[in-house]
């Protein structure tokens, strides 16, 4: 490890207790994401992939190590971070334009600024012309792109998004893939990215984190052997792309039949 | 579309409806009932031309109308305040909670009395009285709309940056204004109560006066033209919540007109 962790996680655990059922989501996880680093998580649902990210933003504290953010350790709401959830958090009230314009209202950037940015993000994520439309007037797939709109218009040094592009078309997830690696690239993001898309993981990855459930540990943590700056749309050529992809999904049907055999 | 009823045909009903009842009234009084207990449309509608053309229907219509308004505004205001304040500070909640019980339970209308001692029989005591009636039901429900606000919601702002202000003015209020308008809407006929039960016991103008003198009359036809007055009040005070309704929120239109996906 060259760089200092941006985030780095130190035996981290946790327990939700609800009623009295207790259920342990994560135990024991040691990971240092670095800054700039692209880092994609994987593992079957439910082994505490979004606990984790809940954590690095601050919604609540782990019951057991620590969750460290830039050298220090996360207490309370992370504003470094943007996070996009599983379920998108629009505010129905609001226009898509006016949503997206939320955390800029929140900066108090100028009215001219506001107009420009939030137009040039609608047609970043293709959602021109529906400026005057309400959340609930559109399908799941441009609700994520309104949230993920609405994420990068306040351009947050690290994005959590978990399964951000799992609602979208194949041909709209491809053009935001290629979006997201380059905006990232191009700002220094850290990305911590949540995906059951094994190819997603491994075409997007600098590293793909690997969990097993339940609780969820980490399992393997690969180094994909793809440049920082690579081309999506040739990827399927690529035979360490190939490799790497194939590698993730013999790690993951092990598990998969493992927990259809739990279930029945 | 299950429904085969298209609305002009509704309305075309409706109309229908409206006029049979209204002969069956015509031809049952006087000859089913004493014309005494029931009056008829007719002489119904005679009062009211009278009413009208005296001019005392608009000018206790306006007294009236001006007392539940400015209950109606006072009340509400008041509760909607108050309802954010104690829906963001569970402390005050908590210690206020019996209090506003107890005050809830009791039905408003028995503090007339206690208003008259204290302000007289004028106007303002029916504007008191409405506002109270007004107040705690826009307070229950901006209370209730605010306590009910998405915590997700607040937590995404917050992640933002967003201070108390920002989610106060941003999710808080937007969220919980269906719940005051829900508020507002029930507290409209209840406004009306407020304002012609205080006239009933005590003044010398408005609608519940009119009301009151022409019962003492035993005018029959000129309490149901007072009650006609009345009806029609209660519909143009529910016509502006209505519409103040679609100006403050965009959003329910197009989330009612569009078609059910589940
Ligand atoms: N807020 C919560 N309260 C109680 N249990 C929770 C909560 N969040 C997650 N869990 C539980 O923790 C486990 C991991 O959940 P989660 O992090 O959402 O998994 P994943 O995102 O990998 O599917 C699950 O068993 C889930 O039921
Ligand atoms: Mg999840």
């Amino acid at each position: 490890m060259t760089a200092e962790a941006l985030i780095a996680f130190r035996g981290v655990g946790k327990t939700f207790t609800v009623g009295d059922r207790v259920v342990e989501a994560v135990r024991s996880i040691d990971l240092d994401v670095r800054r700039g680093e692209f880092v994609t998580l994987v593992g079957p649902s439910g082994c505490g992939k979004s606990t984790l990210l809940n954590m690095t933003a601050g919604l609540f504290a782990p019951s057991s190590g620590t969750v460290q953010y830039d050298g220090g350790p996360v207490t309370g709401v992370n504003l470094r971070t943007g996070y996009m959830t599983q379920s998108d958090h629009l505010l129905p009230w609001r226009t898509v334009a006016a949503n997206i314009q939320v955390p800029l209202e929140i900066h108090g950037r100028p009215r001219g600024e506001m107009r420009d940015r939030v137009a040039a993000l609608m047609e970043l994520v293709g959602l021109a012309g529906f400026e005057k439309s309400y959340p609930s007037q559109l399908s799941g797939g441009m609700r994520k792109r309104a949230a993920l709109a609405r994420l990068l218009a306040y351009d947050p040094e690290t994005l959590l998004l978990d399964e951000p592009f799992a609602a979208l078309d194949a041909q709209l997830r491809l053009n935001m893939q290629i979006e997201l690696l380059r905006l990232s690239r191009q700002l220094n993001k850290t990305v911590l990215f949540v995906t059951h898309d094994l190819d997603e993981a491994a075409a997007l990855c600098d590293r793909c984190v690997v969990f097993s459930g339940r609780p969820g540990t980490i399992r393997a943590v690969l180094d994909s052997p793809l440049p920082r700056d690579r081309d999506l749309l040739r990827l399927r050529h690529d035979g360490r792309y190939v490799a790497l992809a194939a590698e993730l999904w013999d790690m993951i049907t092990p598990m998969l039949t493992q927990t259809r055999g739990e279930s029945s | 579309m299950t429904s085969e009823i298209t609305p002009t045909r509704m309305v075309v009903y409706r109309l229908i409806l409206a006029m049979a009842i209204l002969v069956a009234w015509e031809l049952a009084s006087g000859r089913l009932i004493a014309e005494f207990f029931v009056s008829k449309p007719s002489a119904i509608l005679a009062a009211f031309r009278r009413l009208i053309v005296s001019g005392d229907l608009f000018f206790h219509a306006a007294v009236t109308a001006s007392e539940a308004f400015a209950g109606f505004i006072i009340g509400g205001t008041i509760g909607i305040a108050a309802g954010v304040l104690l829906g963001r500070s569970t402390f005050l909640a908590d210690l206020l909670q019996p209090f506003i019980l107890a005050f809830y339970s009791l039905p408003k209308i028995a503090l007339a009395p206690l208003f008259v001692l204290w302000i007289g029989i004028g106007m303002s005591m029916k504007i008191v009285l409405t506002a109270t009636v007004v107040f705690f039901l826009v307070f229950l429900n901006t209370f209730t709309g605010v306590r009910s606000v998405s915590r997700e919601l607040v937590t995404i702002v917050r992640l933002m940056g967003a201070n108390e202000r920002h989610v106060l003015g941003k999710i808080v209020l937007p969220s919980a204004i269906t719940w005051v308008f829900a508020g507002l809407r029930i507290s409209v006929p209840y406004a009306l109560i407020g304002a012609i039960v205080g006239e009933l016991i005590a003044a010398n103008r408005g609608l519940g006066f009119v009301l009151a003198s022409a019962s003492g009359q035993f005018d029959t036809a000129g309490v149901f033209a007072a009650l006609i007055a009345i009806m029609m009040l209660a519909f143009s005070l529910n016509a502006m919540v209505r519409i103040a309704e679609r100006k403050l929120m965009p959003w329910k239109i197009s989330e009612a007109t569009r078609e059910v996906t589940i």
